[in-house]
């Protein structure tokens, strides 16, 4: 279906990633957002909570990011489409409510700007060491999806994205910016509602009688029901069989659960999204994400410019990580260079694809600001010296 | 026209954010150019330090942050003592009058002072004085067309 044109705001704005994606979701049709605003994610929920009241959308200032993260949940069971916006130490308040939409399967949209840490950090300066803690924050087994920008053109768009991948598998998506691109400003353009395509809700169509809240569709999805519709369901996050009754044993784990992780895993290659820049024949590639792939841009042209050949992919989606593509590349690749700003995150990821078949090597900076591009270059360099030892 | 750096710099509260705001917007919106801005700030609502970083280009900008910029806005003395090294040899310099001294000016760069507080103090508000640095910044290079 295509968005609901009252919340598009049509047009080509000069805004920061923030704000595009407050846009992204008001387009996406979220009505309900509950946040604990935390620097540098505050523009989103600011924009929210001006644009909200416009377009009958419900913004709350929540007591702590606890509350926000199940509000935002309560929402989707009403009927809305909502989403939580933080950064680090909200991010980790909220990682046990993050398991609970993965096991009620709740569609919703977490937004992380991430800043440095651990704990408060850096408040106002860039980071990207929650990118483990988005794969395995909360506690148990669950498939997830995390979206990585790196412009506020493509805040906007993933945004819309996140929403759409929510619904699609029924899951919480996350959506990790950085301080950068949060805060960086660049032209957006923001397309008609019928240019908008919408993911909706996959409501049960049919009758009450034998219904089954968590019965799959072929594609491991169970269709969702709205709470008042009458169909008095049973949504817990204690394992549970197909009408939402808590069953605690050890066959209902696996079949609940697996399912759980199976939704992602088995339609992976469907939800994987990735850009390459000559890859094809390069002898290094490097591997980055969000504002480290534009920072990586000037490192690589000076090392391509002196003969090296260096191929580039960028994630958008961190999870799931384009394992196969990274194993495809690995067979003729002689090294692999991360840049990320942490001490090795997205790396070992990297690291377990390519099984010790070839080099990967890691460009850390522990945050405050992005890598000097020199650092990344000087790292390219050292690899294709190696490699011609 | 490739690539021009600009860099903003001086006090929490004195439009420093907004300045690179409006001369990216401009260069977007209504030039036809590609432009970003990055900014720069404490923890502090007023106060701390503040600069924003601007890139213009007929190009797409793949890297957004300014290594030597060729045009500088300084609304503070310790703006100036950290910045205006960076700048671009040949560059152009433009500094708030009463709130910079200019001391050991690099021979090599075009210098401005411009007394914009107190114009805007004659304006009647005090707060705009980044608008009229953004007038004389406009008037003295051709980073955006004149009229818009």
């Amino acid at each position: 279906m295509k968005a609901d044109p009252k919340g598009v705001m049509a047009g080509a704005f000069f805004i920061d990633g923030d704000h595009a994606c407050a846009e992204g979701a008001i387009a996406a049709g979220c009505r309900f957002v509950a946040g604990y605003p935390i620097t540098p994610s505050t523009e989103v929920v600011e924009r929210i909570a001006e644009r909200f009241p416009l377009i009958g959308g419900m913004f709350i200032q929540m007591e702590d990011e606890i509350a926000s993260s199940i509000a935002i949940q309560g929402a989707v069971w009403g009927g809305k489409k909502a989403m939580t916006v933080t950064s680090g130490p909200g991010f980790s308040l909220m990682m046990e409510h993050i398991g609970l939409a993965a096991m009620t399967e709740t569609p919703c949209v977490f937004v992380d700007v991430q800043r440095g840490g651990p704990s408060t950090g850096l408040p106002t300066l860039p980071g990207q060491g929650d990118m483990m803690q988005a794969r395995w924050g909360s506690h148990g087994d669950y498939g997830i999806i995390a979206l990585c920008p790196n412009s506020p053109q493509e805040s906007f768009d993933l945004t819309i994205k996140a929403f759409n991948l929510a619904e699609q598998y029924r899951i919480p998506v996350l959506l990790m910016l950085d301080e950068c691109v949060g805060h960086m400003t660049e032209r957006v353009v923001v397309p008609p509602a019928e240019e908008i395509e919408i993911t909706p809700r996959r409501y049960w169509e049919g009758p009450k009688e034998g219904f089954l809240l968590f019965k799959a569709a072929p594609d491991r999805v169970p269709p969702m029901v709205k709470a008042g519709d009458g169909f008095n369901v049973h949504v817990t996050g204690l394992t549970h069989d197909e009408r939402g009754y808590p069953v605690m044993t050890a066959p209902a784990q696996e079949k609940l659960v697996r399912r759980l992780v199976d939704k992602i895993r088995l339609n992976s290659e469907a939800i994987i999204e990735y850009r390459e820049d000559q890859t094809a024949g390069a002898d290094i590639v490097i591997v980055s994400y969000g504002i480290t792939s534009r920072v990586a841009i000037p490192a690589i042209e000076q090392a391509r410019r002196e003969g090296a050949k260096v191929g580039h992919l960028r994630l958008i989606t961190a999870w799931p990580f384009p394992a196969k593509r990274i194993r495809e590349l690995s067979g003729h690749v002689s090294c692999f260079v991360v840049p990320e700003i942490n001490y090795g995150q997205m790396v070992r990821e990297v690291e377990r694809c390519v099984a010790g078949r070839t080099r990967v090597e890691r460009v850390s900076h522990g945050g405050g600001s992005v890598h000097n591009p020199k650092d990344i270059y000087a790292k390219i360099m050292s690899c294709g010296k190696e490699e011609r030892r | 026209m490739t690539r021009t750096e600009i860099k903003i710099g001086g006090f929490g509260g004195q439009g420093v954010i907004l300045s690179g705001y409006i001369i990216g917007r401009a260069a977007a919106i209504y030039d036809g150019k590609h432009a970003t801005m990055i900014q720069a700030f404490g923890p502090e609502a007023r106060g701390s330090a503040c600069s924003a970083q601007i890139v213009v280009s007929s190009e797409p900008i793949a890297y957004p942050y300014i290594t030597t910029p060729s045009i500088m806005i300084v609304m503070s003395q310790e703006a100036y003592t950290k910045f205006s090294p960076e700048l671009a040899e040949g560059g152009i310099l433009i500094t708030e009058e009463e709130l910079v001294k200019p001391h050991n000016l690099r021979k090599d760069l075009t210098h401005f002072s411009i007394p914009a507080t107190r114009f805007a103090e004659e304006l009647g508000r005090k707060m705009v004085l980044n608008i009229v640095m953004m007038g004389f910044l406009t008037a003295v290079t051709d980073i955006v067309a004149g009229a818009i």
